[in-house]
């Protein structure tokens, strides 16, 4: 049964990519906000920040933007996850030989997809806005490989949203948090101007060394120990996320 | 381990908290029959097609499906099953033909599309085949999910409740279908609150009341033991149908107007 586990992820995968295909409203809602929120600060609130570089006030807030992109994205994991579980679709799949994991894994890609399209869309408005960079390739793929961790491991607690919900509604309210996070956080204005407890809170949340070390890749400066710190985040929410999901999900399948 | 009955199930038991729904079930399905489990709402029924087809575990006791224990060989036995459950399974974004193309490509079979223009044709949907599904009537949407459930050829179907909510026309649809099926050495149970259609459709029919099977046996044995009140229950129940079929057209020619039909939704709840 195991053996199949790939192939059936594929095949569920073609599948839920065929409902973002046909609804691609789901990635331009995705990618509206964050651009809104860009605007707004660029161009409204950015003249007043100092942010004590040299870069332009857009360099400065874009991996913000992305991962902000990226958390109101994941809700729509949630979201389909939760209609497959309310609809029949789920136990037919469940009553089928295919290898079990393949329902969410499939969700988890697609996710994958639909965010990296979003961020695209982001970064190419970004452009438009005087965003530039002097990253070569491995400093792109370095940023891309946070990214999709990133999508990766907050898409797991959408699976768990999703599985656990009780209504529409409930599925996908659990990531206004994750996409106000990024607000106290060194992405829009320097820790240094908080006030000490809020300041001591943005430097020790995990959006902070994310957004570090994204900016240093981007400006081509050295990341320091933050790229370390920003994994170790990573790593543990993917690995705590993933292991409550599939408790979750072997409870509910049994 | 013994093959000749396609379904075995021995003290089936199960509870949600303090709700015994089933106290230890007892019957089996002999290979190529169609069986009706009847029994009225919150009787079991569901419950024990969940437990057969393996979404659910039971407390206590035994089920074997087509020779492979349901607790120990779960996937052994999806390979032999398939399930069409309450509400019509089937991905409303998706078209009807891409509907059964996964379904085909999930059971890792060859040529997907074939299999499915083959069904499409079968069901009466080729016209209908690259709608969404969400524009499909009640009628439409149940033979789709009975398609799906037919591909790879399962030896044992599950089919729980695949009338309820539908309008008479579509019922006689579905009807048809099943018993197309029995003509083909599958062996189906079949869950429903309808009488009468237990009584056209089944080899056998097994009463669950209360979470036990009360009694098991053909048509003639049932009737047996109640002559009177049944023959005047059976004669009062189809005529109002009789009159509705009849005011409203012969259910063979609704194919040509399904897209008039109610929409799907209204039924499912």
């Amino acid at each position: 049964m195991t053996s199949h586990a790939l192939g059936d992820t594929g095949v569920l995968t073609g599948r839920s990519l065929r409902h973002i295909l046909r609804s691609p409203d789901t990635i331009l809602t995705t990618a509206v906000t964050p651009v809104a929120l860009m605007l707004l600060f660029v161009y409204v609130l950015g003249g007043a920040i100092r942010t004590g570089s040299s870069e332009s006030y857009v360099n400065y807030m874009l991996p913000g933007i992305l991962l902000i992109t990226i958390a109101s994205g994941i809700a729509y994991t949630a979201y389909r996850l939760f209609l497959d579980l309310q609809g029949g679709i789920f136990e037919r799949f469940q009553s089928m030989p295919i290898a079990r994991s393949s329902v969410l894994w499939a969700h988890v890609l697609t996710s994958l997809v639909a965010n990296l399209v979003s961020v695209t869309v982001v970064i190419g408005v970004a452009l438009v806005m005087g965003f530039r960079t002097g990253a070569n390739v491995a400093n792109w793929l370095a940023v891309a490989g946070i990214l999709i961790l990133f999508t990766v491991a907050l898409t797991w607690i959408a699976v768990i949203a999703g599985l656990s919900a009780k209504t529409v509604d409930g599925a996908s309210a659990f990531s206004y948090p994750l996409i106000f996070l990024p607000f106290i956080s060194s992405a829009f204005v320097p820790t240094a101007s908080m006030p000490a407890p809020v300041a001591w809170f943005a430097q020790n949340q995990p959006v902070t060394s994310i957004v570090n070390t994204i900016r240093a890749l981007f400006a081509q400066q050295s990341i320091g120990g933050d790229i370390w710190i920003a994994l170790a985040w990573l790593v543990g929410i993917l690995a705590v996320a993933y292991a409550f999901a599939v408790t979750i999900y072997r409870r509910k399948i049994s | 381990m013994t093959t000749e009955a396609a379904i075995r199930v021995q003290g089936i038991a199960k509870s949600f908290g303090n709700l015994q729904v089933l106290r230890g079930v007892d019957f089996e399905v002999e290979a190529g029959n169609i069986v009706a489990l009847l029994g009225s709402n919150g009787a079991g029924k569901t419950t024990l097609v969940r437990i057969l087809s393996t979404l659910l575990t039971a407390d206590s006791g035994t089920a074997t499906v087509h020779g492979f224990d349901v607790a120990g060989k779960p996937g052994d036995v999806r390979e032999s099953i398939s399930l069409t459950g309450q509400f019509a399974a089937v991905d409303d974004v998706l078209t009807g033909r891409e509907n059964l193309v996964l379904v085909a490509r999930l059971r890792h079979l060859k040529n997907p599309g074939r299999i499915a223009d083959d069904l499409l044709a079968r069901f009466t949907l080729t016209d209908a085949g690259n709608r969404k599904t969400a524009t499909y009537s009640g009628g439409m949407r149940r033979r789709l999910d009975i398609a799906m459930s037919l591909i790879g050829s399962p030896p044992v179907i599950f089919l729980d409740e695949p009338t309820t909510g539908l309008d008479p026309q579509a019922r006689i649809e579905v009807r048809q279908t099943v018993k197309q099926l029995a003509g083909q050495g599958t062996t189906v149970l079949l869950t429903t609150q309808y009488l009468d259609e237990a009584e056209q459709l089944a080899d056998r029919i097994a009463i669950l009341h209360k979470g036990t099977i009360i009694q098991n046996g053909t048509l003639a044995e049932l009737q047996q033991l109640l002559p009177a009140a049944e023959v005047e229950y059976v004669q009062k129940q189809p005529s109002l149908e009789d009159v509705f079929l009849a005011l409203t057209g012969d259910p063979r020619e609704a194919d040509a107007d399904d897209d008039r039909r109610v929409p799907a939704g209204k039924e499912l709840r």
